[in-house]
This record gives structure tokens, sequence and C-alpha cells, in this order.
């Protein structure tokens, strides 16, 4: 009721922004403003969503000697709802990259959409140059930063791979922050805690992993993921790029082996 | 001209009496100034090809290329002021993007037809514009709907094709088409009359040079659209060059 009261007379506050929104400095563009539609208006400022609907899981990529691998699977679930469960998170999305998505679906596919016009205006020079991971996973940082200093993230963590035109491969991961870092073992969700170990514990120190390995830890993962993270399912796809061929691969089922669960006891 | 100095060719919003709108006909006239285009339709593919006429030795070989990327699988070749065509191409690329975004699937060349030339028709219609410049020859190939081909005029009207020519040697370029059933024919063979035509319809006594410039878009390119191919390219440039050196050989074989 007393929200406006003003005893002395004087604005407590000018020049500066309404409460919780943002300093106009001299020289920069006018404050980004959401449609009314995104935002709730409240008398101290604006409240925004912030929280993903429907979600995918872990995202999991293994660079070896000559490309990378990425897997996920293909559940997309509504809260705790197995929802959607054959929704490929895994794109191939030129001839160097693949890109896994996890986080909120929807902001993926929108991302998605983006980075395959982006593919196409590629092809409009016509110059025999298209886009490298690195590139890419760089445009991304820019993106995913620029959205969370406007106060609406994009709810996604991607993982980035591929080869350069070198055909030394790339794998990276961006976050919602734009955040980012390269490794040979990448991991998003559940996956950093369950499957970046298992791959890190079998890297050999003085070589990269071979395409077999990679290939082999990648389905160990994926079955160690499906039984511990309530949010998995036992279908996966994989994508790999080499300097030879980049494609998506799957879906695969993971060795599903229930015999452990008779000795299971006290829960 | 008979039409100049009546007055009814000042602006495209004014009909002459006998039913035409003049300034349509000086864009088409427009467009018989540039060097060939056409388009040919087979079994598998469209090709688009273009009698670059090189203007000047300080060109760079790949300057003011007549073919444009559209789409991944579209493809656009065009005769007249290529000021007009590269707007033109920005409008339809704003159209396919526009699809893409709206039913994420690349845009069927009959809508992005329809798109284009109603913006080109628009230009007809009012006195403060004038009507672009240009022909389009529109083409693609995809696995539903296979290959495809269509042209607009600077009327905005448009058709689709099984083969069809714009620019300098238009009508040559038709009787030359019209001896062939390309509707049959695979890819490798139609690159090669695609060359051959436009290296037969070269004028080499108006223009002395020019550069055989292709767009393909097939089966054998995965749907994709590529400018200047490098085997297909190569391969039509041979068909033409041979293909001129045969009519040359034939001339001189009369009394000279």
């Amino acid at each position: 009721m007393l929200n406006n009261y003003q005893s002395s007379g004087y604005p407590l506050w000018s020049n500066g922004p309404t409460p919780g929104g943002f300093y106009n400095f001299t020289g920069g563009q006018q404050t980004h403003k959401l449609p009314s539609e995104l935002v709730t208006e409240g008398p101290y400022g604006t409240k925004r969503n912030t929280s993903s609907i429907t979600t995918g899981s872990s995202v999991l990529g293994i660079r070896f000697d000559e490309g990378v691998m990425i897997a996920a699977d293909t559940l997309v679930s509504y809260g705790s709802l197995a929802r959607y469960q054959d929704i490929h998170r895994v794109f191939k999305i030129n001839n160097n990259i693949i890109l896994g998505g996890s986080g909120d679906f929807a902001d993926i596919q929108s991302i998605k959409r983006n980075i395959d016009q982006k593919m196409i205006e590629d092809q409009y020079y016509d110059d025999q140059i298209t886009m490298k991971p690195k590139e890419l996973s760089s445009w991304l940082t820019r993106v995913l930063y620029g959205r969370r200093s406007r106060m609406n993230p994009l709810y996604i963590d991607v993982v980035v791979g591929g080869v350069d035109k070198q055909g030394v491969p790339f794998l990276g991961n961006v976050d919602l922050r734009g955040r980012a870092y390269e490794d040979y073992v990448v991991a998003t969700g559940f996956a950093r805690h369950l499957a970046l170990p298992l791959v890190r514990e079998r890297k050999p120190a003085d070589r990269d992993f071979t395409a077999q390995e990679a290939s082999d830890l990648i389905r160990k993962c994926m079955e160690v993921l499906y039984y511990r993270d309530t949010r998995n399912m036992s279908k996966y796809t994989v994508g790999v790029c080499t300097t030879s061929n980049c494609l998506v691969e799957g879906p695969y089922n993971v060795n599903e082996n229930w015999t452990f669960a008779a000795n299971i006891k006290g829960y | 001209m008979s039409t100049i100095g009546t007055g009814y060719d000042l602006s495209a919003s004014q009909f002459s009496p006998d039913g035409r709108v003049f300034q349509i006909d000086y864009a088409s006239k427009a467009v018989e100034k540039w060097g060939t285009v056409i388009g040919l339709r087979g079994k598998n593919g469209v090709v688009l090809a273009v009698e670059k006429i090189i203007t000047s030795s300080l060109h760079e070989p790949d300057a003011g290329g007549r073919i444009f990327t559209i789409e991944r699988n579209i493809g656009m070749a065009v005769a007249g002021l290529m000021a007009d065509a590269n707007y033109i191409a920005d409008i339809a690329r704003q159209e396919a993007a526009n699809f893409r975004q709206q039913f994420e699937k690349p845009i069927p060349l009959k809508h992005l037809c329809d798109r284009v030339s109603g913006y080109i028709h628009a230009y007809t219609l009012y006195s403060a514009v004038r009507p672009f410049g240009i022909s389009v020859l529109l083409a693609s190939w995809d696995e539903t709907d296979g290959p495809q081909l269509y042209k607009i005029e600077p009327s905005g009207s448009s058709f689709g094709y099984y083969a069809c020519a714009s620019g300098k040697a238009k009508q040559q370029a038709k009787t030359e088409m019209e001896k062939f059933k390309f509707a049959e024919m695979d890819t490798e063979t139609l690159v090669k009359r695609a060359g051959e035509i436009i290296y037969r319809v070269h004028d080499e006594l108006k223009d002395k040079n020019f550069r055989f410039e292709m767009g393909l878009v097939a089966q054998e390119t995965q749907g994709t659209h590529c400018i200047n191919h490098e085997l297909y390219t190569l391969s039509a440039r041979n068909a033409g060059e041979s293909a001129k050196d045969d009519d040359d050989g034939s001339d001189n074989e009369g009394p000279q």
C-alpha cells in the first residue's frame, strides 16, 4: 500500500534503472526488453522464466586419435516423466562438426535452427570454406554469454566436436553461461559424475584413445548412465566425426543385465 | 522505338492503349543484352549454365558470378542487371530462410518461385518503382519432388520448364534444346549438353571472351547445389570446346 509513498517529496532514486532493471550506459544500446508474454511484471521488477520444461539428460563426448564421438540417449523428459523416447539429441552440423545437446530441449531446437541456417549461409559464399568445430564452439560461447548477460539464458549444455581442416580432432563443451573448455573427454549432466571418471581411468598416459576404445567406452558409459541416472533410457545415438566421414549412428541399445537385481536387499 | 514520346512508357503503373506496360518491355530488352543463361532439367538433376561475358581483362576470373545458392538444394541463375540480381538473390534467401524457420524443412521450389515471382510482379504495379531488369532461373533437386526448374520473367510471370533459356542467344539456345529429350537424360550427359549449348550459341564476333559457369543440383551431388563443381564443370567445358571445334570444322568444309 505504501509502495509509492515518498515522504521527502523527492524521488529516492533518480537517473537510475527501475528496480530490477538495467543501467543505460552512455553510448550503449537501449536495454533489451523481452516480450510481455515472457515476463511477469511486478512492483519491484520483472520475473522471467528460470526453469526448463522438457529436458534432455547427459551427453558424453570422447576424442580419439583421428576424430571424436558424441553420444546421448534418445529420451526427452517432461519433469520426471519419460515423455519423448525417440528423440535424437546428437546432430550432424556439417561435414566437420557434430553437436550433442542437453538441457532444455526447446532451447536446443532453437539454437539448432540457428546453426542450420548459418551452415546454409556458409554455402552462399561458395568459397569452399566451411565452419570448423572450434569456430562453432567459440560462436556458441558468445551467443550463450550474451543471453546470460541479458538475464535470459538458453538452458542448454552442449558438446561440440569434430575435425578441423588439418584433420585435428576437437572436442569441447559450452554451457548455459557461455563457459567453455576442451578436453579428450567432456560430459554434461550426470555423465560428468558417472562417465568422466570411467573414461579418465582408462586413458593411456602416452597416447590418444583409438576409435575402437572410444566406441567401447561410450557403450560402457551409456550402460552405467542407464542404470544410475533416472532421467536416462536404454536407447542412444552416437555421432562420429573423422576426416573421412561424419554421421550420426544408431539408435543402439545398451547391454541390459538385471540378474544382479535379485541380490539387492534392504531398500 | 514507337513507344517513345507517347507518354505511356514513363511509369510501370499505366497501360498503353494497346494494352502493354512499356516499362516491362524495356526490362525484357535489358535482359536480352546479357550473356545467355540456360537451365536443363534431367532425370536426376538440374543444371544451370551461364555464358559469362568478360568485359575487362582486369577482372578476376570468378568476379561477377551469375549463379547463386539460395538454399542447400536450390540454385539460381540470372540474366540481366547484376545489381538487381544480387538484390533478388537476397530476397529469395530470406524467403527460403523464413520458410525453414517456420516449417523446419527446405522450401519446395514451387513455393519459392511463387514468393519470388510475386515480389518481382509487385515492382510492375507502381509508378514509383521500376521493374527488375532480370530473368531468373531457379533449380532444385530433392528426394520427394525430384528435379525442378522454373523461370521468372521481369513481368513476374513464372513457368516450370524441362529446359529454358534467357539472355542474348535465347532463341538459338531454344532451337538447340528442342533437339533433345532432357527428361530422360542422366546428369553426366545433361552437363555435357549444357556445355555444348553455351559454347555453340556464344557469338565470338560480338563478344570475344566468356567464361562458362555452371550450377548443379542433382542426386549425384547428394541434393546440394554446387557452383562450378570441379569434375562436372570440366566435363561440360570440354564437351563445349569440342562441339565448337566441330562446328568450326564443318564451316570450313564448305566453299570459302
